[in-house]
């Protein structure tokens, strides 16, 4: 906490007080903080993208590395209904669209909420309220935000679920979550939540909790409707098979913060930060001989209440004896440009990273 | 939905039929094995022994024990008739018997004091609803602070005070100190304003009490609600707070209030016996007491049969609120 993060400094878009960017989503040196009886939490520590329309991006990382946080904080989900005396600390932009939401006016940002950014959660039968039907909660999603009747707002619901393929949507629309399956509850969760037409949709692991096939089927069903409705996209993931085949633009973080970021073939195929070379190994594939082990990132994630100096990853870095003086355990690297639109937060050269990868960490992949 | 209704109705009435039997063994079997002769009870004790026959007669207490059990149910759906030799005493249905002191009909008995205690029950309720539920509410959401840790506090004392200390505490401040209060029944067809004098001591008496558990119960439950995934999907379709609160929240929190509720008034309508005792309402709980002192038969039989019945009622209103307020329940 003591210096200030200089992330976006590294990037190429000035940070500094310029008002209104033109990105569609700009976030800027974002800070959650939670105070707790062990100290503070620094879920979030200093996190700066963009995000354009009718883009994906995929953030992906380990359990807590804080990608739910983050996109809780686009949503304003800390602060609203924060009943309890220890608040959440939020520092930092979060654009959307030309209006900075962390500064604004609360119930400003809770118009927006559901009608032009909207979520769709992992759990799905927890997401959904127990006591309302689908139709219900759909309606209500509407008419939130338009001034329609019921009738209208139930004409809405039912298209909703038909385009998200629920079969008999008119009959359906009055079933309970109960009385859905896994699979059919996520479609009504989306159709819920595109039901606004929202230009972000935030989706929070939305496949982790369901079957494989229909896994592929609700990703097929996210990108379609991206298509449809031109919206930006933020899929959050633990499972780079997912981001594969959504994301054009993958972040990676790690303790909190962005340690990759780029387009996403480059992510998979000219990675420059040992962590995302972890998760690369730790992908199971069907082209690797089956005998072959996984490599898995050693150690574990880091305590956010005591984030390890100077690089977070070092710890579990096979590196991180790599770069001078021990630096690597002193000072926290910056994202620094390796490529177009390509950063990485490493101290290790550039020639070593790329000879890393190239002779060491891709013939094994 | 309605078969579910039809199959808790048919289970409340066998219910209510395996009640009747056993009450009826209590009371009218035990005595007998016991030693106790119900009939000499009846008469008195120095009575002559030929009066205590033609009691018995009267009375069936010789017939054998199919015989009794099904004049006593005869008697609740279409009357019974006493009668030995020459002396004979019609009962029109619901014919719960005669008392054993004072030879009154239990029923018009019952049937008297069953609105005060109804009245008394309900108006309660009414209170600790609202004040419960309200100061639960309001804890939850100001969690840690002054309001919250005062409230629990007052709660504690609720809960731990029994009610002849707070009954006697309220009736010797508020009607013998400064007089505000005429704490005296009046029946509500006779003043209504009368009635609400003499009831509003015994309905705070009795809320305080439940509204302290309530509160309690609400806090803890609303609590665990506000940490629901669903909570946060209503936050993020851009629902107020209020509205999530008071429709999404509240929903859910009503479920086990509901439950509480349901077998907190069936047991009260069966007889606050101490709120009734501290502030002399003719209910039902002060009647049950007497008869309990009396040995008085078939008037415990009558207050034990209407409150089986109010349980039974309430919690079957209950399991129908729980089926409406989650669809869940409907299944089962």
């Amino acid at each position: 906490m003591t210096e200030p993060s200089k992330i976006g400094a590294a990037v190429s878009e000035p940070v500094s007080d310029s008002p209104a960017p033109s990105s569609f989503l700009e976030v800027r040196d974002l800070k959650v903080h939670f105070p707790t009886d062990d100290g503070l939490v620094k879920s979030v520590d200093g996190l700066s993208f963009t995000l354009e329309k009718g883009k994906t991006l995929g953030i992906v990382g380990e359990s807590g590395s804080g990608k739910s946080v983050t996109s809780l904080g686009i949503m304003g989900l800390h602060t609203a209904g924060q009943y309890g005396k220890r608040k959440a600390q939020i520092s930092g932009e979060i654009w959307l669209n030309g209006t900075e939401l962390l500064s604004a006016d609360p119930e400003h940002v809770r118009k927006l909420r559901g009608r032009e950014m909207a979520m769709i959660f992992q759990d799905p039968l927890s997401a959904l309220h127990p006591y309302y039907t689908i139709g219900q909660q759909i309606v209500e999603a509407y008419r939130i935000h338009h001034d329609v009747d019921k009738k209208t707002a139930r004409k809405r619901a039912i298209e909703m679920l038909d385009r998200v393929g629920i079969p008999q949507p008119d009959k359906r629309v009055d079933n309970y979550p109960h009385e859905f399956s896994g699979g059919m509850r996520q479609r009504a969760m989306i159709a819920m939540s595109l039901v606004n037409n929202p230009e972000l949709l935030i989706a929070d692991e939305p496949t982790t909790a369901l079957d494989v096939t229909v896994q592929a089927q609700i990703l097929d069903l996210i990108r379609d409707l991206q298509k449809e409705f031109g919206s930006a996209v933020i899929i959050i993931t633990h499972d780079l098979g997912v981001v594969a085949e959504l994301a054009d633009d993958i972040l990676v973080m790690y303790g909190g913060r962005c340690v990759e970021r780029g387009p996403a073939e480059k992510v998979f195929y000219e990675p420059r930060h040992p962590y995302t070379w972890g998760l690369l190994g730790s992908m199971p594939r069907l082209d690797r001989e089956q005998q072959e082990r996984l490599i898995p990132v050693k150690g574990s994630p880091p305590s956010l209440i005591n984030i390890p100096s100077g690089c977070a990853f070092n710890p579990r870095c096979p590196y991180a004896d790599l770069p001078k003086d021990n630096v690597t355990r002193t000072v926290r690297p910056e994202l620094t440009e390796v490529g177009s639109k390509h950063w990485a937060a490493c101290h290790m050269t550039q020639e070593q990273r790329e000879r890393i990868w190239t002779e060491e960490i891709a013939p094994k992949l | 939905m309605l078969a579910y209704l039809i199959r808790r109705l048919f289970a409340a009435a066998v219910m209510l039929l395996v009640i009747i039997l056993v009450v009826f063994s209590i009371f009218f079997l035990v005595p007998k094995w016991a030693g106790v002769d119900v009939a000499t009870s009846f008469v008195g004790k120095q009575a002559d022994p030929a009066a205590v026959q033609a009691v018995r007669e009267k009375l069936g207490l010789s017939d054998p024990i199919y015989s009794q059990v099904w004049e006593f149910f005869k008697g609740i759906f279409a009357g019974r008739t006493y009668a030995a030799g020459g002396d004979v005493t019609r009962c029109a249905a619901p014919c719960f018997g005669y008392s054993f002191r004072s030879e009154q009909a239990v029923w018009p008995v019952l049937t008297d004091r069953f609105p005060v205690t109804l009245g008394l029950a309900l108006g309660a309720a009414v209170l600790w609803l609202v004040f419960g539920v309200a100061a639960g509410v309001l804890s939850a959401l100001k969690r840690g602070s002054l309001w919250d840790r005062g409230a629990m506090v007052v709660a504690l004392g609720g809960v731990s005070l029994p009610i002849y200390f707070t009954g006697l505490l309220s009736l010797a401040i508020f009607s013998y100190g400064l007089k505000w209060i005429d704490a005296q029944y009046v029946p509500i067809g006779q003043s209504f304003t009368g009635w609400i004098g003499g009831m509003i001591l015994p309905w705070i008496t009795l809320a305080f009490l439940y509204a302290a558990m309530y509160a309690r119960i609400t806090r803890a439950t609303m609590l665990e609600i506000l940490g629901e995934d669903y909570i946060r999907t209503a936050r993020a379709k851009g629902l107020r707070e209020q509205t999530v609160i008071g429709k999404h929240a509240m929903r859910s929190t009503m479920t086990p209030i509901l439950t509480m509720l349901g077998m907190d008034l069936g047991a009260l309508i069966g007889g606050a016996i101490l709120t009734e005792t501290t502030f002399s309402l003719p209910g039902l709980g002060q009647k049950v007491l007497d008869a309990i002192k009396n040995q008085d038969l078939p008037f415990i039989l009558g207050v034990t049969l209407i409150t089986s019945l109010a349980v039974l009622i309430a919690n079957l209103v209950v399991d129908i609120l729980y089926a409406v307020i989650d669809p869940r329940v409907r299944l089962t």
